[in-house]
């Protein structure tokens, strides 16, 4: 079969999405190490330990479903009888009455017992389902409630379409399983041991070689189980490499397109898929195989039976009765052990969507939270560094011996060449990421004391990166009002932010102005607009300390002059970093810090900095002179 | 879920091949409760041991067949299952990928992604589902009344009040369930949308302390999926019971009416419960196909959303193409261009007419939200306009294919985005077969050759999703680079130095300058400095031509270029 061979040529290394690859960047989450199925397993289970109490009763329900479907046959057995008494008794005697009453009577009881059945089961199911939504749920949760806790740095190196894929596709499998694997597993387990228990009763010896496959199936079904374990687990392991390619050449939607790359694109999609494919009909056929398997198992064990039950009645041992009534059981006991077995192996594939939704889950959180001790709503906003160093990758240094201070109420504006780390400032500030070494404290205290939200909620910020969320105007301005902020900002509040901002004259324009709803990626704005609204979102927050990181950069200088005034209106009073390139926007600031290579290279006001023939001196000329000068 | 059925078509032959399995199996299925009675009616019953033995050794003969038959299925289904699945997710991909970003909007990115991957695990289960069960069904069915018949051909009428009443559960069940289906799968949709937005903006959501907000969005989108799948496994709870339920009440019938029919002496005892092993094994098969019926109409609500997203017609397509040969590129214009949005009421764009020349600068100036980015957007097709052309060495771009326009093109979008890769990859977006030479050089015009340099894994170094882990300007300049690799005749810069120092800009459009001797230049920009020696200055105003000429002509004659130019300068700087 071509699919062995070719499958060898695909590389196992796992390539990031331009074919490329290289190491690192593909071994985003540890989800290679497939393999601790028990432990799995396990921490599966015990999800499922809150719901104890309702499991013990679908276990009870499915025992009293089981107990009547067993039952049954039995009563039935006696309506047989009567049937082929009163044809037997007509044979010998030519005359004899069909007890007609007595046959109604037994079937009347049988469908009660059916029907009890039918209801217990209905109901094992029906509760089973809440169980399992509500472990789904809530497994769903510990997934969100993880990925709050996670630093920036996984974000920075996970593909968003790998997480994403955990939350849905692996969580719908388990789920699925969930669902259906729980209640056959339970409803199969007491229909063993219920028609165990029968056989018994019956023949003890017939019932150890009934029995005597049983090992036999469990070692074929561990065997089968192995391979397709595998399978799973690169199946659900490719679903997510899949995922993440799609989700990024999706957004790279435009880039892709202008550069020609579909093809490429689709290139490496097709080596994706290709593999999914392999995994997926691999596994499916590997655990498609137990059934027949366990089938040819089970008449095995059928024969044998029967001539051991053969040889018993030729000596005497046994009557005709007990054989077929235990010959009937003996059919009915496999049934539930190949759906048993058929169940461990589906099993398979939610253990490996199980173990990626773990493995996210175990990933290293952020440095715990100080205890959220009585902080005020409000901050003075005095800021100093004392000897910050940071790097965001151990061996590439970027900010060293750092010293800093700002009084309350200051405007400090910070200039600098690209890549001069003015944003790992703001970035330091929020405690997006921690320093290596020194202290940054507001009002004196280490920031590393405040517990994170608390410090967050005393700064506003306009992000270098526009970020909206899918959703109307409204709520997205809204969003920068903190959820512990004691008074909402009513209408006019909006408004008038809104005004301030410049963006109240282009949402009026929209048919449904502030209830226009924005897709995700806000798509139908233009770039300045989307500034516009993340400056609105920001005045609403009325925070104690204001950040604004080239806030103004896509929004056209016109318009940003008469914005100016409002921020100039809103950092009166508090402390505020203004970082921008054009410099006429910050000449006003109290203290400008000139950063380059990650050192405060120049500070001081605009005028001693002019004075100075530095840096500072260098830049602004760069903006006015070199050219306006000739051509005006 | 016809229009997905050609994409079987491939494994017909795969398909017929399980078919005649399909009936190998089912027959042995039947033939085998035969056996069974005969063993023991012949060979336990009547202690003939040597029989059992024969009996026995057919039945593993048959049993090892059906085995057979059925590995060979699995694996038949299971083959043309993934690969139908496969094909559609290829088929979905390119669909997607020759969309514009319009198009893409409507159904929404989120959504897209989970039709490609999570929609199609459903249809291709079903699939699987469907071969390995749903098709074994009707023949063994066939096979069982065919059997009832002979033993009893009046008892058997029974099976015709029977089936329809098994039929139209199934029906009726699978009618409510379809839209319950519809519902999680647009409510995963919600939940896919949910956290992708809380992975993107994570900054954001935690600069804001908006993480309780983000958990209660996540929580609601996470509680309806939950709600509606609850809701849709408590209706599927109802399927297995009822079904087991009708078969039993079913037997018990037969049992009475049997009874009848032996007390009357029309049919011997025997055979009645050979009929009746018969009967369930119709109703057993049944019941097992509609197990699966689980499975079938969650896969039907996910056909219907794939169908959704392969029956989009792009509108942006090579259809008009002529394909002509219009050589090197020698002028790019503007006719008359208006254009609409798709659903927008006023026109964005009015009586657009300009043109760009080789080795020309066209800056383009204009307030926010005047229509620059929407106006080079139409070069690259992004947009078709809604009226007017715009033209290529007097060609309509409609009339070129879609590939051949964007090799004439460099684009630098507004907002730099990176991919996943290193930079040398990111890179060869530019030009498939960059050299390392051909790279630095883009880098070192782009002004990015210092920081590359400062990695220590250069030009290889990794860039993570969507560029965040270099710098706002890094990332700018590495965009720049990327339309430099690629050499084009059109340049388009949409504000593309607004994340830039100006001393960096302004070497960077120096080295530029060299770089595109041979090339039109488009810049959009807010900043006058950069377009100030431009070749011609064209001012949007609301979406109109409202000045166009150089930065001296401008001054003199158009007003809102002098306001622009004095929201800037003050007028003590500029004289
Ligand atoms: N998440 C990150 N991981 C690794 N390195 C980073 C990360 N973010 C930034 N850097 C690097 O740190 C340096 C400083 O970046 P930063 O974003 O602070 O620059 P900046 O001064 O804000 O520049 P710009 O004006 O371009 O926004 C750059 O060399 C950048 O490549
Ligand atoms: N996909 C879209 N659908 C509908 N309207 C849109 C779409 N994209 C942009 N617009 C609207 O069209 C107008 C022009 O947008 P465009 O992006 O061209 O502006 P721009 O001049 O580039 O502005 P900026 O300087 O902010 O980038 C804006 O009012 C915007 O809201
Ligand atoms: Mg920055
Ligand atoms: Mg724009």
């Amino acid at each position: 079969m071509s699919h062995k061979d070719s499958s060898q040529t695909t590389p196992p290394k796992r390539r990031g999405p331009m074919g490329g690859g290289h190491p690192g960047m593909g071994a985003m989450l540890p989800s290679e190490k497939a393999g601790d199925f028990k432990g799995t397993l396990r921490r599966l289970l015990s999800t499922l330990r809150p719901h104890r109490a309702v499991i013990i009763i679908i276990f009870v329900l499915a025992i009293f479903s089981t107990a009547f479907t067993i039952l049954a046959p039995k009563v039935l057995a006696r309506a047989f009888d009567i049937i082929g008494d009163a044809v037997i008794m007509r044979f010998a005697t030519g005359s004899g009455d069909l007890d007609y009453t007595s046959l109604l009577r037994i079937l009347l009881i049988v469908a009660g017992i059916y029907l009890f059945s039918a209801f217990f089961n209905w109901l094992t199911h029906y509760t089973m389902a809440g169980v399992s939504q509500k472990v789904s749920f809530s497994m769903r949760q510990d997934i969100d409630k993880k990925l709050a806790k996670l630093p920036l740095s996984f974000y920075d190196k996970t593909p968003r379409g790998e997480i994403l894929s955990r939350v849905s596709n692996d969580m719908d499998n388990i789920a699925m399983t969930l669902q259906q694997g729980l209640t056959q597993l339970i409803s199969s387990i007491t229909m063993i041991i219920g028609i165990l228990i029968m056989m018994l009763t019956i023949s003890p010896l017939l019932t150890l070689i009934s029995v005597v496959t049983l090992p036999l199936a469990a070692l074929l079904t561990a065997r089968i189980a192995k391979h397709s374990q595998k399978q799973f687990s690169r199946l659900w392991e490719t679903t997510g490499t899949l995922n993440g390619h799609i989700e990024e050449m999706f957004t790279g939607h435009q880039v892709v397109t202008i550069f020609n790359r579909q093809n490429k694109a689709a290139a490496f999609f097709e080596v994706e898929n290709e593999k999914l494919y392999r995994s997926s009909y691999k596994a499916h056929f590997i655990s498609g195989i137990v059934m027949p398997a366990m089938n040819v198992l089970n008449n095995l064990g059928y024969v044998i039976l029967c001539v051991v039950g053969g040889i018993r009645m030729v000596n005497g041992q046994m009557s005709i009765g007990d054989i077929t009534a235990f010959i009937t059981y003996s059919k009915q006991f496999t049934m539930p052990i190949t759906q048993t077995s058929s169940i461990l192996n589906t099993m398979q594939s939610t253990i490996a969507s199980a173990e990626r939704v773990y493995n996210l889950l175990d990933e290293q959180e952020e440095t715990s939270d100080a205890p959220a001790s009585d902080f005020p709503e409000k901050t003075r906003g005095e800021i100093e560094f004392i000897d910050v160093d940071f790097s965001y990758l151990p061996d590439e240094p970027l900010i060293s011996n750092m010293n800093l201070h700002v009084s309350p109420g200051q405007t400090v504006a910070i200039v600098g060449p690209t890549g001069a780390g003015k944003t790992t400032l703001v970035n330091l500030l929020l405690r997006f990421y921690d320093i290596q070494s020194g202290a940054i404290l507001l009002d004196g205290i280490d920031i590393r004391r405040y517990p994170r939200d608390v410090l967050r909620s005393y700064f506003g910020m306009v992000l270098q990166d526009t970020w909206l969320f899918s959703g109307s105007i409204r709520d997205n301005l809204m969003y920068g009002v903190g959820d512990h902020v004691s008074e909402i900002p009513d209408e006019t509040a909006m408004i008038s932010a809104a005004k301030a901002a410049y963006v109240n004259h282009f949402v009026k324009t929209l048919p449904d102005g502030y209830d226009t709803i924005l897709s995700d990626q806000a798509t139908s704005l233009s770039q300045g607009q989307k500034q516009l609204l993340t400056i609105a979102r920001s005045f609403l927050a009325n925070p104690s300390i204001l950040i604004l990181d080239e806030a103004t950069s896509s929004v056209d200088t016109r318009t940003e002059l008469l914005i100016q005034k409002a921020m100039s209106k809103l950092s009166f009073g508090r402390t505020s970093f203004v970082i921008a390139h054009r410099l006429s926007t910050i000449k006003d600031a109290d203290t400008i810090l000139v950063m380059n290579e990650g050192k405060i290279v120049e500070q001081g006001n605009h005028e001693t900095l002019l004075a100075a023939k530095g840096f500072y001196h260098d830049l602004y000329h760069s903006q006015f002179r070199s050219e306006l000068d000739e051509a005006i | 879920m016809q229009k997905l059925l050609k994409y079987y078509k491939p494994y017909i032959p795969l398909l017929l091949l399980m078919l005649f399995f399909l009936i190998v199996q089912s027959l042995s299925d039947l033939f085998l409760p035969d056996l069974n009675a005969d063993i023991i009616n012949n060979g336990v019953l009547k202690s003939d041991i040597p029989y059992i033995w024969r009996t026995g050794l057919i039945m593993l003969v048959v049993t090892i067949l059906l085995a057979i038959s059925s590995i060979t299925i699995g694996y038949l289904s299971a083959r043309s299952s993934m690969a139908f699945g496969r094909d559609l997710r290829t088929a979905l991909f390119d669909k997607v990928q020759s969309m514009s970003q319009g198009e893409m909007d409507n159904i929404g990115t989120p959504s897209l992604i989970t039709r490609t991957t999570n929609d199609v695990q459903q249809v291709q289960q079903g699939s699987l589902m469907f071969f390995r069960m749903m098709i074994s069904a009707p023949i063994m069915m066939v096979g069982g009344i065919i059997m009832a018949i002979r033993q009893d051909a009046p008892l058997s009428l029974s099976i015709v009040f029977i089936l329809p009443i098994m039929l139209l559960l199934i029906f009726f069940l699978a009618k409510s369930a379809l839209p319950l289906f519809k519902q999680v799968q647009t409510r995963t949709d919600r939940l896919n949308l949910v956290v992708r937005e809380k992975l993107s903006g994570i900054r954001v959501i935690r600069a804001f302390v908006k993480t309780a907000y983000e958990e209660a969005r996540f929580q609601s989108a996470n509680a309806d999926l939950t709600k509606i799948s609850l809701s849709v496994h408590r209706l599927m709870a109802l399927l297995m019971p009822t079904l087991m339920l009708i078969m039993n009440i079913s037997s018990i019938f037969i049992y009475w009416f049997g009874a009848k029919r032996i007390d009357s002496g029309e049919m011997p005892l025997g055979n009645m419960a050979a009929f009746l092993s018969y009967i369930m094994l119709i109703l057993f098969s049944l019941m097992m196909a509609s197990m699966m019926f689980v499975m079938l109409p969650r896969a039907f609500a996910s056909a219907e959303r794939i169908r959704q997203v392969l029956d989009v017609e792009p509108s942006i397509t090579d259809v008009d193409t002529t394909d002509t040969a219009i050589g090197d590129f020698n002028r790019l214009e503007f006719k008359n261009v208006s254009f609409k949005y798709p659903g927008a009421e006023e026109p964005v764009l009015e009586n657009i007419s300009f043109s760009a020349l080789p080795g020309k600068v066209t800056a383009i100036l204009g307030s926010t939200g005047c229509g620059k980015s929407t106006l080079i957007q139409l070069i690259p097709r992004f947009y078709d306009v809604s009226s007017g052309s715009v033209e290529i060495n007097g060609v309509d771009i409609r009339k070129l294919r879609l590939t051949r326009l964007r090799e004439y093109i460099g684009y630098v979008p507004q907002r730099a985005f990176l991919f996943r890769g290193s930079i040398a990859e990111n890179l060869r977006y530019g030009k498939e077969d960059a050299t390392e030479t051909e790279m630095w050089e883009a880098l070192r015009t782009s002004q990015s050759e210092d920081f590359i340099h400062a990695m220590p894994e250069g030009i290889h170094a990794p860039i993570t999703q969507g560029g965040s882990n270099v710098s706002g300007g890094q990332r700018q300049r590495l965009a720049i680079a990327r339309a430099l690799v690629k050499n084009p005749s059109i340049y388009i810069f949409d504000d593309s130095f607004s994340a830039l120092d100006y001393k960096t800009d302004s070497r960077l459009r120096h080295a530029l300058s060299e770089k595109t001797i041979t090339s039109a230049v488009l810049i959009v920009a807010q900043r006058v400095s950069t377009v100030l020696n431009a070749d011609q200055i064209i001012v949007l105003e609301k979406g109109q031509i409202v000045g166009k000429g150089t930065h001296t002509d401008l001054m003199e004659s158009c007003e809102v270029y002098r306001e622009i130019v004095y929201s800037q300068v003050t007028k003590e700087e500029v004289g």
